[in-house]
């Protein structure tokens, strides 16, 4: 890859990370929230379903999640397994892909 | 104080395993004057580098009881827990033989790190003036007393996941460089220490820091030149 793209990527997961960890701040809160309620999964739908905030946080996280998590075991795949190349980039982009196939499915499994 | 050591020492190359000598114990003794008496009156086919051996030259470092040091000013007493100590070659880089390491690489790595000055000025020119209180200066002050004894290469682990890898003391050099208002090569500097091999891979792990024996901060160094490689990006410099 290009310095110039692997420069991006580099910015790019800084700035997932700043995104994720407030977004992993709420989405503890939000738990505790439900819990120590005792809310039931009946009455945490009715609050999630139709929320456009609530829709939109999770997508932010999402993303994010799906931005960090390919780049960091990028890394982790050059210099463990000393993968490096086109072949791990095609391999993560499908990683990636995933994630936020599986992220947004489970938010829209509650949003709609 | 016990009279004697045991000193278990590195012999061969990459492939070599470590021989067992004993060696009379000395006040103020150093790990440099317990190789020397090895060589001098044990075996004399023993391999090692050293010339200044008062912390100047930094050419005596070696692997001591696990960790990277410049073995003149490791004092015996300090390090030789119950009386025994380990003394092998440099990690990260290629052995030659017993304590000798090939340090070609670690330097290469200065150059490909655009580790060069190059001014502008001629020598008919005046001198140029950096005022000794600008930021830049000052940042070039506290990183330039490095001496390349590759005890911070070798203490490095991105430098033994990535063989690639430029290291903590190009990229220090580097970082004096880009802090040299005089130099003219700013943005093929910061190509050269951007990408896979460069300053963003370092993990922060710290350990080059904790083991120069100038007490430097390359972390900081690689710190402030993610900062100029991320921002020259931005402004599509890069």
């Amino acid at each position: 890859m290009s310095i110039r793209g692997e420069t991006r990527l580099w910015i790019a997961q800084r700035a997932s990370a700043a995104v994720l960890a407030l977004c992993v701040l709420v989405h503890l809160a939000v738990i505790v929230y439900a819990v120590r309620g005792g809310l039931t999964g009946a009455e945490i739908l009715a609050r999630t379903r139709g929320n456009a905030a609530w829709f939109a946080f999770y997508s932010v996280f999402v993303l994010a999640v799906t931005v960090h998590a390919p780049i960091g075991l990028r890394a982790v795949l050059g210099e463990w397994l000393a993968w490096r190349g086109r072949s791990r980039d095609a391999v993560l982009l499908l990683f990636a892909m995933l994630l936020a196939w599986m992220g947004m499915r489970a938010v829209l499994a509650v949003f709609a | 104080m016990s009279a004697t050591l045991r000193v278990r020492v590195w012999r061969g190359g990459a492939e070599g395993a470590f021989r067992e000598y004993e060696v009379p114990r000395h006040e103020s003794q150093t790990v440099l004057d317990v190789v020397t008496h090895v060589q001098r009156h044990l075996d004399p086919t023993l391999a090692y580098r050293y010339a200044c051996r008062v912390g100047m030259c930094g050419s005596c470092a070696m692997t001591v009881n696990g960790a990277p040091r410049w073995t003149c000013r490791t004092h015996v007493d300090k390090v030789a827990k119950e009386g025994r100590l380990e003394i092998s070659p440099l990690r990260n880089l290629p052995v030659i033989r017993d304590l000798v390491t090939d340090m070609r690489e670690f330097f290469d790595k200065w150059a490909r790190a655009k580790g060069q000055f190059r001014g502008e000025r001629r020598r008919s020119d005046d001198f140029a003036r950096v005022s000794p209180q600008s930021e830049k200066r000052r940042l070039a002050d506290v990183a330039i007393e490095c001496i390349g004894c590759a005890v911070c290469y070798s203490a490095c682990d991105v430098v033994a996941w990535n063989p690639g890898y430029l290291g903590p003391a190009a990229l220090n050099r580097a970082w004096t460089l880009v802090n040299d208002e005089r130099d003219t090569q700013q943005a093929a500097r910061l190509r050269a220490v951007a990408g896979d091999a460069g300053c963003l891979s370092c993990h922060t792990h710290m350990s080059c820091t904790d083991r120069c024996p100038k007490a430097l901060s390359p972390t900081a160094g690689i710190a402030g030149l993610k900062r100029a490689v991320a921002a020259a990006a931005l402004r599509g410099e890069l």
